[in-house]
């Protein structure tokens, strides 16, 4: 007679096996997580979640000053204080997806070194609790947007490419975290990787439409476009601008390449990811 | 179906040790090299048991080596060995932290672990959040952690404190709450490593019978690491233990305590010639050997709390007739002497015909024996004299011998929190209403 064993731990798993019903099984974790970072971060601070607004105000002033007025790079017809505040808020929420996931092992090794709990909780848990963070941009976003409205008339365009927005979030996040955890599955052992990232996101930000349009790349260097086309997240924060304000260069086929660029990372992350969970407390 | 609910098999880990650097990335692609032209794993057949004491020259080493046993449903089963035994490697594969190198473990139903204090709080949130962060770690749905919530606060007495940060509680309310959140969760197996030592006595008292309830009245299965013999003797019906990473016996409790007490032969039970330290020598006679002996097992250093000690003196008497006595400090750990004895007829349970006497040259063996249940669960030093007649020309062996008073249980029946005091003794006790 064949027993029926709720658990069976061994040394290897099967490479398909995802674990996403345990996963599931985890989901309130995974909100008391998402609770916690978002809570406990601003703990003993006096501002608190403000703190999410005062960093991209004064980027979007220096962006302004330097790239806008000094080096007088056009903005698609943006308003340019709307062009970097959408652009920060996008890529503010990829590059900290893509950083923090990319080293949850190391940083959690304390709890995951005492008790079990499906590993990929955390790095969901951070792609979250970040949208929250995204949130409170995007909000901030808005009411400069009525701002704009209200003393110079800039208008407001609400169209029904506003409900792209969600998909295009959920893009962003789905690479970050892809991105982030096949990274994180390297980590553990050789630390290099993590190292490697950090001026990999700096970089990542000239290379990806944040402070320039797509439109002027392709009037000034049209012999690098190959370039901006390999980059998945060139066609989501033009997608983006798009739906917000209506101007920029969309062009569905790098949407689609997008999308199966994040099906691919995040198929890579998730095997990754679960083949390293079960010894990386012995290497990390 | 039989009731058996963890099975484990083969179970093996090994462990690398050194650094992680070039050295290991040149390992890493062999082995990859290895598993790519479907080989097997060429540094799993190296790789040495895992004795600290000795260096072995094997980069690898092997915590775990072939484990199997069956643990039933309802069982409270006690994890003993000495430091570095692998008991905490067994429990990390047990609870999931770490996978096995080879073999296999099966388990039915859910599994709360409870490996250090305070697995998983958040310093920064309160009590009641970090409860259910807690809960939520070891599996538990939030409706459930809500049903049980009260009884956790209650049992860990931290209903002041319920809505301040953890950060601010002692260290002894942060296990309250810790051992509480596992203990009160309804998963089928819990898993509790050598984490109650934090407590204070009263409450290490309340886990343990807490602990005794959950497997006896609730049916849920316990596995317990101690170092503490007593609690393990009270708690745990059987017992595994674990030497060097192998499974040496899983039996009765009782037994396996004693086998573990039995196994503490190992080196200083008996010094012997030059190797005995004297710090001054006597030109009339000299120390040849210094034992320690239990009446059953022969020279040992780890005693059981209800067994005789025998201390045994052999020394050469150089010149002719001298008057030589041997005499025996007992001190405590922190070398504060609890009592000093010599074989004066009148200060002994039995005349030694031999005290007083002029001594022909030649070699003599002394006894002295220290009853059963007199000495606490400690530590204990002794120091060794020879003295002649005029009380000068002594010979010191200072704190030579070492051994250690081990629990059995014996004396726990009532109650195991720390026993107070540097001797034991059974004394008699009587009360009468007046």
């Amino acid at each position: 007679m064949k027993e029926h064993w709720d658990l069976e731990i061994k040394s290897e798993s099967k490479i398909l096996d995802f674990n996403l019903k345990e996963v599931w099984n985890y989901r309130d974790l995974m909100w008391l997580f998402v609770r916690r970072d978002f809570v406990a971060q601003f703990k003993q601070t006096i501002l608190g979640p403000v703190w999410h607004v005062i960093q991209p105000l004064f980027t979007t002033l220096m962006y302004y000053f330097i790239f806008s007025r000094i080096a007088n790079i056009p903005t698609d017809d943006i308003e340019p204080t709307l062009f970097y505040l959408s652009g920060i808020a996008v890529w503010t929420y990829f590059s900290t997806c893509l950083t923090s996931t990319s080293n949850t092992f190391v940083t959690n090794s304390s709890i995951f070194g005492k008790v079990y709990f499906p590993r990929l909780v955390l790095p969901l848990s951070i792609v979250l609790s970040n949208i929250a963070k995204f949130g409170i941009q995007f909000s901030l976003l808005i009411i400069f947007m009525l701002g704009f409205y209200f003393a110079k008339g800039v208008p407001i365009v609400l169209t029904w490419y506003w409900l792209c927005i969600p998909f295009l979030i959920v893009l962003l996040a789905g690479i970050g975290l892809g991105c982030g955890i096949i990274v994180s599955s390297f980590t553990t052992k050789y630390r290099d990787f993590a190292l490697l990232l950090v001026f990999i996101v700096q970089l990542g930000m000239y290379i990806t439409p944040i402070i320039y349009p797509y439109s002027y790349l392709l009037k000034q260097q049209k012999q690098y476009n190959w370039f901006f086309q390999i980059n998945p997240l060139t066609s989501i924060v033009e997608a983006f601008r798009f739906s917000l304000f209506g101007k920029g260069t969309v062009d569905l086929n790098m949407i689609l390449y997008s999308v199966c660029f994040m099906i691919v990372v995040l198929v890579i992350g998730v095997i990754s990811f679960n083949r390293v969970e079960k010894t990386f407390m012995d290497t990390v | 179906m039989s009731d058996t609910v963890i099975k484990v098999e083969n179970l093996s880990k090994q462990y690398r040790l050194g650094q992680i650097g070039t050295g290991s990335l040149a390992h890493d692609i062999n082995r990859w090299w290895y598993t790519i032209r479907g080989k097997e794993d060429p540094y799993l057949k190296i790789g040495e048991t895992n004795d600290r004491t000795k260096t072995g020259n094997s980069q690898y080493v092997w915590s775990l080596r072939d484990i199997s046993f069956d643990i039933k449903r309802g069982d409270a089963v006690g994890f003993i060995g000495r430091n570095g035994a692998g008991k905490s490697t067994l429990l990390k594969v047990l609870s999931r932290v770490t996978a096995p190198t080879t073999g296999s473990v099966k388990i039915k139903g859910r599994v709360a672990s409870l490996l250090e204090v305070g697995t998983g709080f958040h310093p920064d949130l309160s009590g009641r959040e970090n409860i259910f962060l807690n809960g939520a770690i070891l599996g538990m749905r939030k409706h459930e952690i809500k049903r049980k919530f009260d009884e956790i606060v209650d049992f860990a007495g931290v209903e002041k404190y319920i809505d301040t940060p953890v950060k601010r509680y002692s260290s002894g309310m942060y296990v309250r709450l810790a051992f509480a959140v596992a203990a009160y969760l309804e998963s089928e197996i819990l898993i509790v490593d050598e984490v109650l030592a934090v407590g204070d006595a009263e409450f290490q008292k309340k886990c343990l019978g807490k602990m005794g309830e959950v497997s006896k009245g609730e049916g849920r299965t316990v596995l317990f690491v101690s170092h503490n013999m007593a609690a393990i003797s009270n708690l745990c019906t059987k017992s595994v233990l674990l030497k060097h990473g192998m499974l040496q016996d899983f039996d009765d409790t009782r037994l396996i305590i004693d086998r573990y007490i039995r196994s503490g032969k190992e080196s200083g039970a008996e010094v012997l010639g030059s190797d005995i330290n004297t710090s001054k020598t006597s030109s009339r006679a000299n120390f040849s050997a210094l034992r320690l002996v239990s009446s059953i097992r022969g020279l040992t250093t780890n005693f059981a709390i209800d067994e005789e000690i025998s201390i045994e003196f052999e020394y050469e008497v150089i010149g002719n007739d001298s008057v030589v006595t041997p005499s025996i400090h007992l001190l405590d750990s922190l070398g504060t002497c609890i009592l000093s004895t010599f074989n004066a007829p009148s200060a002994s349970l039995i005349v030694d015909e031999f005290y007083g006497k002029p001594l022909k040259k030649g070699i003599y063996r002394s006894v002295c024996k220290i009853p059963a249940n007199f000495l606490n669960d400690k530590n204990y030093i002794i120091s060794a004299f020879l003295v002649p007649e005029d009380m000068e020309d002594i010979g010191i062996a200072e704190e030579v011998l070492s051994f250690s008073i081990e629990e059995t249980g014996e004396m726990r029946k009532e109650y195991t929190g720390d026993w107070w005091g540097i001797i034991r003794p059974k004394l008699s006790w009587k009360t009468q209403p007046i």
